[in-house]
């Protein structure tokens, strides 16, 4: 699972009223590389939560990325070669998705979180 | 790529070994499949290089057909474990990158509009009731350009005021009508094969609230 996608999911358990983001439990990251494609990045860059990517990157060993961004930074080759390597290049094959809210552990397998909820979750 | 490298290639994908009729699980064959998706991108570029997601993907063939056709990122998401990894195998026998989630595509809660295209085969709603139009109306709030999908030429009508009316579609269009050849996979399948005429649907959704 890659970071893009961390960025997309919330909690959906009844009730939950802040589920984003699911805290990340890395327990395998793998990289697999990619070519780049600036144009992508950039459309992307306003649509990403960027607090979230960032600490969703370090929980999956990568802490190359500013905390703080401005869209000024898409001019420059080293900042879009990081933010595409954080959003595409690293993934989730271990570990688990957590919701900030309940704690509730969605875990991932070969790179797959299993969201299905139980019965009083729905 | 063309037409019918795509369609070989997707010819080459495993399908359900032992498919589930309660969750009408029916594979994509190679001939929509490849349609399907080549009409998105050639006809509209609602594929290549843009973020795709497959709503209840079975065996993955339509999000494998999007990745192969150059989305940037494909999502595909299904209920069923064992689907989700054929479709694993899939997308790692013809080399492609491609995110998978299990769960009930009802459930999922999305941020943001991050997603530009939603492809889908769903359910045609023969063992729970309107569930082709459950996914549309998730499909047309998750989907910030466009939604391609299949329903049953004899709903045709009723999809299309559907998706207008309640759904806040702001277009519905039929693509072209198709035949899916269905062998005969379930027990209760008499004939040895059938043929459902359906209709390949490009729908645009209604602005969306931030």
């Amino acid at each position: 699972m890659r970071l893009l996608t961390h960025n997309m999911l919330s909690s959906n358990i009844k009730g939950v009223e802040k589920g984003f983001p699911l805290r990340i439990e890395a327990e395998k990251v793998v990289e697999k590389p990619v070519e780049m494609n600036a144009d992508f990045l950039r459309k992307m860059f306003e649509k990403v939560e960027w607090k979230a990517f960032v600490e969703a990157s370090r929980s999956m060993g990568y802490a190359q990325l500013p905390e703080e961004v401005d869209s000024g930074m898409l001019e420059s080759d080293e900042f879009l070669s990081r933010f595409h390597h954080a959003l595409l290049e690293l993934h989730l094959e271990e570990g688990a998705l957590v919701c900030p809210e309940t704690g509730r552990r969605f875990p991932v397998n070969k790179g797959i979180p299993n969201m299905l909820l139980h019965e009083d979750e729905v | 790529m063309k037409l019918k490298q795509l369609e070989g290639l997707l010819g080459g994908l495993d399908q359900f070994p032992n498919p589930k009729v309660e969750l009408e699980q029916y594979p994509t064959g190679p001939h929509i499949a490849s349609r399907m998706l080549f009409t998105a991108e050639n006809s509209f570029e609602d594929i290549s290089n843009k973020v795709v997601a497959d709503f209840g993907c079975g065996c993955g063939t339509l999000g494998v057909a999007a990745a192969l056709l150059s989305a940037e990122h494909v999502l595909s998401i299904d209920i069923d474990p064992k689907s989700l990894e054929i479709a694993s195998l899939n997308a790692e026998e013809l080399e492609v990158d491609m995110d998978f989630i299990q769960s009930n595509v009802m459930d999922l809660r999305w941020r943001g509009q991050i997603v530009d295209t939603v492809i889908m085969n769903p359910p045609f709603g023969t063992r729970k009731k309107g569930a082709d139009l459950d996914f549309l109306n998730v499909a047309l709030k998750v989907a910030s350009q466009a939604v391609y999908s299949l329903h049953k030429r004899s709903t045709r009508e009723h999809v299309k005021r559907t998706a207008l009316r309640d759904f806040n579609a702001s277009n519905a269009e039929v693509l072209c009508e198709l035949r899916y050849d269905l062998p005969k996979l379930y027990k209760f399948h008499k004939k040895k094969e059938v043929d459902i005429a359906v209709d390949l649907w490009r729908f645009v959704p209604g602005k969306h609230q931030s």
